[in-house]
């Protein structure tokens, strides 16, 4: 008999989510789409005005990836509770939280990479002064981690209703605000040639309390959710 | 546990096991007892709460009154849920990945038993040439036969098989027979709910019928 070890059963989940969203690449590309465009149409709307444009910029990116990145949430769960792989996991004799932290970190590979790639291009395209490139990269690698880990808290949690989309996204606005601060208080920081590490070691901070919570949070909230 | 015998063989153990919803009685008082190398249907209408049962023993409800262990463990816990495999309506099966990579999850989840591998599981449920196929392209019947197989290689002593015997034709009511065989005789016991008739080969089988 070879019992299963907590790793076996991450890598398992890691190894199917990655995948899935290989075998679906079309739907994963999706969010990079998304903020492309949107970032595309701002010089548009806001006219061409340098200064204007280099000074909005960091927030621009930065709202639009995250935005991007809620497009995938709602789905977090949700196929899974259909097809019946979620009660599964729920009675695998690992535990639920290491299997949820693995659903998460393939969610954050597969939606956030490619806008980690994209949201320095955009910013340069805005007109992002090169001194805050650097510092625009790590708050987006921070703040769509956070992003990840609270956002699959309360997809887990709405898993179980029917068009959980609007909740979800009204549910999740008062956790991101201010983690949309921090970030974007760095970059504008970096812009005005003021010390930055100091939001962004906040940032850090709240990622390493949700890294730890998140997962066995969801854990909860989907044993919840399956008894409904 | 102080009610409980200490019968070293018994796998399941339930004791005025009941279940309501809302106030509703969903499921009345039950007691039975499962030891190794049995087998119990549990039989009833419609509704009249044997998915209920299942996911009770499995650990995703819990009830409302009474005692279940299994293996000396309560329902949902870490040693119970090493006994336990449930396989309900739906088969837990992603449609996007082949039947290997499926079973490939399973193992990494469930653990598999010693010089099991995914292909021979697939193999024996006469899926032989079906390994990298879609679950989402095959029929039905196909996708129960990969459940079987998913479920045939881990180690869980205790099955919980929920109405196994839909959508498959005879030879595949045959395979569920065979494969419930040697399962008891690895051992292990298995509850199986049904609303038709399905004769089992084996004498030794118990009947739960459940109504309101």
């Amino acid at each position: 008999m070879t019992s299963p070890g907590l790793f076996s059963g991450f890598r398992a989940i890691l190894q199917r989510d990655l995948l899935l969203a290989w075998r679906r690449r079309g739907d994963a590309a999706m969010p990079v789409l998304y903020a492309m465009i949107v970032a595309i149409l701002f010089p548009f709307a806001l006219g061409p005005n340098h200064q204007l444009l280099a000074r909005v910029s960091g927030g621009i990116v930065l709202v639009t990836v995250l935005l991007a990145m809620l497009l995938a949430l709602d789905n977090l769960f949700r196929s899974d509770l259909e097809d019946g792989v979620l009660a599964q996991m729920v009675l695998a004799p690992q535990s639920l939280s290491a299997l949820m932290a693995a659903r998460i970190l393939a969610y954050w590979l597969v939606t956030a990479s490619p806008l980690l790639v994209a949201g320095p291009i955009l910013g340069y395209m805005l007109g992002l002064p090169a001194q805050a490139q650097p510092v625009l990269f790590l708050s987006l690698v921070l703040s769509s981690a956070l992003l990840a880990l609270l956002g699959s808290m309360l997809a887990a949690l709405t898993a179980g209703t029917r068009r959980s989309g609007m909740l979800l996204s009204l549910m999740l606005l008062p956790l991101i605000v201010p983690v949309v601060i921090f970030a974007a208080g760095a970059i504008s920081a970096v812009e005005q040639g003021l010390p930055w590490i100091a939001p962004l070691a906040w940032l850090s901070a709240a990622l390493a309390l949700t890294l730890v919570l998140a997962p066995v949070a969801c854990a909860t909230a989907l044993r919840i959710t399956l008894d409904a | 546990m102080s009610n409980f015998s200490t019968d070293a063989n018994a796998i399941v153990e339930a004791h005025a096991l009941a279940f309501s919803r809302r106030d509703e009685p969903i499921l009345r008082p039950l007691d039975f007892h499962l030891g190794t190398g049995e087998l119990s249907f549990v039989e009833g209408d419609n509704g009249s709460g044997k998915t209920t049962l299942l996911n009770i023993l499995a650990g995703l409800l819990r009830p409302s009154s009474g005692e279940v262990h299994i293996s000396g463990y309560a329902p949902g816990t870490d040693g119970a849920r090493a006994e336990t495999r449930l396989l309900g309506h739906q088969l837990g099966l992603k449609g996007d990945l082949s039947a290997r990579e499926n079973l490939r999850v399973a193992m990494g989840l469930y653990g598999c038993r010693e010089g099991v591998t995914a292909d021979q599981s697939l193999a024996e449920v006469g899926l032989c040439g079906f390994e990298d196929e879609p679950i989402r392209s095959l029929s039905a019947g196909q996708k129960k036969r990969v459940a079987l197989s998913a479920l045939n290689l881990g180690n869980a002593r205790l099955w919980l098989l929920d109405e196994p015997f839909a959508n498959l034709d005879r030879a595949g009511i045959d395979l569920v027979n065979t494969m419930l065989d040697l399962h008891l005789q690895r051992g292990g016991a298995a509850l199986v709910t049904t609303h038709g008739a399905v004769s089992f080969r084996q004498e030794q089988t118990h009947k739960l019928r459940l109504n309101i």
